[in-house]
């Protein structure tokens, strides 16, 4: 037997286990920037959950979808009606999370079944349209009667919490002190690896292949008796289900919902997450959600010093700079690597094949 | 018509299909029958309709007139995926493999439509969803090494020869279990040999208990091949009958002549 | 009746708005498939330097019309300036990209130009220098300005102008050459690069005259306004088709009075339970119903599957 052959399988579980504790461990690590950090993680992960879900709608079937914040607003204001004193409905998380999966799931198909059969920017567009209409909706359903409270948004929403054992205040187990962030952390550590596990089952099924299928050859799909119909809004339901429960998670995170979160600029840049890493595959979507939710953050911290440092003083507007760079970014990595960051085998060669 | 023809049970009847686009028509009431077991060859110049039937017939167009029976119960129209689910599989003129796909995925994704395991299925990988995995997968390979390019299961299948490409999405089209197989020009762009092993193969399939509907321009692969023959012109059948005859038909001739001329 | 008549009137206004807009999605959509989410940006830079330019000039004592058209000028040499190098640097590259690649450098652009925007022009609200003497005139109880005939007028002008570039110039027969099919328009010799080009640099003028036109009509302006815009004349060349000229004009007119009209009777539609605030979903709910029943839009081809 070859040695080398031998090692590799040990070589990965080792790095298995490696990266396993530096997950664990993430959250002090990052504490010691201040929670603020630990945030900025938890926010990460909660980017790459719902980047994944979109993930199965875009990378996986091929559909543009342009307002998928939509359901995470849906799942978010569930959430926020459900669970704070708005209407004085206190409900525990194992009743809104499923409930807001599926109202999600019902609002995609909704927007889905009629939509579906639409070329694909025809799609992008009425998606995005879609998004707005609940984000408008969102915005003014205050009066006559008063449902989202309207821009002011919603109030001190009940945490996560498990009996007495909320999310949002630091405890104290084993004599760790876990601060609220971090116990959000491990929270969504856990959701974010079973969306990672349905997304990698569910590419490697029957299921999966017959969306590939369809982005590849739609009326060859169908010759082989594909239902494409029924295939694309099942897609398109379970993207907005885990966007249901990434906006439930973040009402309670937050402990405060308003429209302003759920914008159109908000579905682009999980749009962008998704390409920008390298649609359809994992690895990728999940690098590009990190690195987009982290680039800003990083930017805001460095803007300021790096131009004092640079001419002495502050000569741009921090803001705007850091999202001028942001975009900047977003034009180079397209530029350089036009199938994203961290591409799918597949899509490379396809890719290397067309510049030949 | 012998004794056998009538016994044979009658699997496809076209009744009176009708297809324009605009101002053209496609098809002028074509109507035909093909029966159970048989090799049924659709012949035609360039434009006379043939490619139109198929799509009419695969649910791909809406025919405007007439309709299909199949199996005993009538088609539905527009509605592709049923065509495949009651037994219809076709290929494409100009090939439409699933190209950034593997050899043996395209194969496996063929077995779509006979197979039934769905979300909650792939994501917890019971007993039953691996079965059917293996299953898929065992039914898979054997359609590869049935037409002949089991060697390149696992390349793209946009790599694959012309040649292999073409038997490629013969097996896809056998993975869904078809009672009727529909080629497209399937020896279009082949050479002699190619013709050749694709007519071994096309015999096999028969004998296999499917029958088959084979358009084709290669007048000579269709007559040796066939047991019967239509000959569309101008969207209209002039003639459907056993090879000997429909070689001599003086209509079939002028067919042929006027275009050529 | 009057709010009838009325609200007609200003959604010929909006909607002729709009379709200058929409042209500049349309077209390069057209030739390239391309939305180019960047284009609402490139119009609130035309509208922003319009000010500036307006501005400064009026402060140097030039009369209001000299001013008022060398700022025109300038917006627009400005903005076709900008699409050229949109084009250029942005997108070119990328002609055989994955289909959504362009899609997200034109958000990055979008991001990037917008910054830009606030970087130099600051966040506050801007006044736009009145151009048109404002007067009134009345007519069956519905009242109209000046302004508002002036933004109808120079938009039919200009669309004109577009049609006659487009249906009978050698350049304009290149353009539908492209659009029909670049790689055989390519052999007869037309020069993709140079066609795409002047797509970018006429939407982008086209774009910059409607941007002054925003700026005179709503009399402020603010680095965020192209999003919105671009938002809704992108709807309203869907609406009307994509890639079709005559969609995109024909859908901004709609869409302006689908608005209007929407804005004025959605009260009384509902009993008082929606007011007016909900006008930007008219857009975007008719959008989804025209959809529904005409999936290319009201004047677009019909792209039917073919095996």
């Amino acid at each position: 037997m070859n040695p080398l052959l031998g090692s590799l399988p040990m070589r990965k579980t080792l790095l298995g286990v490696l990266a396993a504790a530096a997950l664990l461990i993430l959250p002090f690590v990052a504490a010691l920037g201040g929670q603020a950090w630990v945030r900025i993680v938890d926010f990460a992960i909660l980017y790459v959950f719902l980047a994944l879900g979109l993930n199965i709608v875009v990378g996986f079937a091929g559909l543009l979808d342009l307002g998928y914040i939509a359901f995470y607003a849906v799942g978010a204001y569930l959430w926020a009606l459900l669970a704070s004193p708005h209407f004085g409905i206190h409900l525990p998380f194992w009743v809104i999370l499923p409930l807001g999966a599926i109202v999600a799931c019902f609002f995609g198909v909704i927007l889905g079944a009629p939509t579906l059969k639409l070329r694909g920017d025809y799609l992008a567009i009425v998606t995005l349209g879609f998004g707005e209409i609940v984000r408008i909706f969102m915005n003014n359903l205050n009066a006559p009667i008063n449902i989202t409270n309207g821009p002011q948004g919603i109030n001190m929403i009940d945490p996560v919490a498990i009996g007495g054992f909320k999310f949002s205040a630091p405890s104290t187990i084993f004599g760790i002190t876990f601060s609220g962030p971090q116990k959000y952390y491990y929270l969504l550590l856990l959701l974010v690896l079973a969306v990672i596990l349905v997304n990698y089952r569910l590419q490697h099924s029957r299921i999966g292949r017959a969306w590939q299928a369809i982005r590849e050859d739609e009326i060859a799909a169908k010759a082989i008796g594909i239902n494409t119909r029924n295939m694309k809004l099942l897609a398109f339901a379970m993207g907005a289900s885990f966007g249901g429960i990434a906006g439930g998670i973040f009402a309670a995170m937050q402990g405060f919902v308003s429209p302003e979160s759920f914008s159109l600029i908000e579905s682009v840049m999980i749009l962008a997450m998704v390409v920008l890493g390298g649609m359809g595959h994992i690895p990728g979507v999940i690098l590009g959600a990190v690195l987009l939710t982290i680039l800003p953050e990083l930017l805001r911290y460095a803007v300021v010093p790096v131009q004092k440092a640079l001419f002495g003083e502050v000569l741009a507007d921090p803001e705007s700079l850091r999202m001028l760079i942001f975009g900047l970014a977003l034009v180079l990595v397209m530029r350089f690597k036009p199938a994203g960051l961290w591409p799918s085998p597949d899509r490379r060669r396809e890719l290397a094949e067309k510049a030949r | 018509m012998s004794v056998m023809d009538v016994a044979k049970e009658v699997l496809l009847e076209a009744q009176a299909v009708a297809k324009h686009f605009g101002g053209v028509k496609a098809l002028r009431d074509v109507s035909l029958t093909i029966r159970k077991g048989e090799i049924y060859g659709l012949i035609g110049p360039n434009g006379a309709g043939k490619t139109t039937f198929f799509n009419c017939m695969t649910g791909l167009y809406i025919p405007d007139g007439g309709g299909f029976v199949f199996d005993g119960a009538p088609l539905k129209a527009n509605a592709p995926h049923q065509a495949a689910e009651r037994g219809i599989a076709r290929t494409f003129q100009n090939i439409r493999l699933f190209g950034n796909m593997s050899a043996l995925d395209n194969v496996m994704v063929g077995c779509h439509v006979r197979t039934r395991k769905g979300v909650f299925g792939a994501v917890l990988r019971d007993r039953s969803t691996r079965e059917e995995e293996a299953a898929i997968r065992r039914r898979a390979e054997e359609l590869l090494h049935y037409v002949g390019v089991e060697d390149r299961a696992e390349d793209l299948a946009k790599n694959l020869s012309y040649g292999d490409q073409r038997r490629l999405e013969i097996a896809r089209a056998l993975a869904t279990d078809p009672k009727l197989l529909c080629l497209d020009e399937p020896a279009a762009g082949m050479n002699g040999t190619e013709t050749e092993e694709l007519r071994v193969l096309i015999e096999g399939i028969r004998d296999d208990g499917i029958t088959i509907l084979l358009i084709e321009h290669d007048v000579k692969l269709v007559m040796g091949l066939c047991d019967r023959v239509a000959v569309l012109d101008y969207g209209a059948l002039i003639i459907e009958d056993v090879p000997a005859v429909v070689q001599h038909d003086p209509r079939v001739i002028e067919a042929y002549i006027g275009v050529a001329a | 009746m009057d709010i009838f008549l009325q609200q007609i009137i200003n959604g010929l206004v909006q909607g002729s708005i709009y379709a200058m807009v929409a042209l500049g999605y349309t077209m390069v959509y057209g030739i390239m498939g391309l939305i180019n989410f960047a284009h609402g940006e490139v119009v609130m830079i035309g509208t922003l330097v319009a000010i500036t330019v307006v501005t400064f000039l009026l402060k140097l004592g030039l009369p209001v019309w000299l001013a008022g058209g060398l700022g025109i000028v300038a917006a627009t040499a400005a903005c076709m300036l900008l699409g050229w190098s949109l084009e250029r640097v942005a997108y070119r590259p990328l002609r055989n990209a994955p289909r959504l690649t362009p899609l997200i450098t034109a958000i990055g652009m979008s991001i990037v130009l917008q910054n830009l925007a606030m970087m130099i022009w600051g966040r506050n609200y801007m006044t736009f220098p009145p151009l048109v003497e404002k007067t009134q005139f009345e007519v069956g109880g519905a009242a109209f300005t000046s302004v508002q005939i002036m933004i109808v007028l120079v938009s039919a002008i200009s669309m004109g102008g577009l049609l006659f570039l487009v249906y009978r110039t050698k350049l304009g027969m290149a353009m539908r050459a492209t659009a029909q099919n670049p790689s055989v328009a390519g052999l007869m010799g037309v020069n993709a690069n140079r066609v795409i080009s002047s797509a970018f640099v006429i939407g982008s003028a086209l774009g910059a005259v409607a941007g002054v036109m925003v700026g005179t009509y709503y009399e402020i302006a603010h680095y965020q306004m192209g999003f919105m815009l671009g938002l809704k004349a992108f709807t309203a060349a869907v609406l009307g088709g994509i890639g079709n000229l005559a969609g995109a004009m024909a859908g901004g007119v709609l869409l302006g009075l689908i608005e209007a009209l929407g804005a004025g009777y959605i009260g009384d539609l509902t009993g008082g339970f929606l007011g007016s605030h909900y006008q930007d979903i008219f857009a975007f709910v008719v959008l989804i119903f025209v959809l529904m029943f005409r999936p290319s839009g009201l004047f677009g081809e019909k792209t039917g599957d073919r095996a």
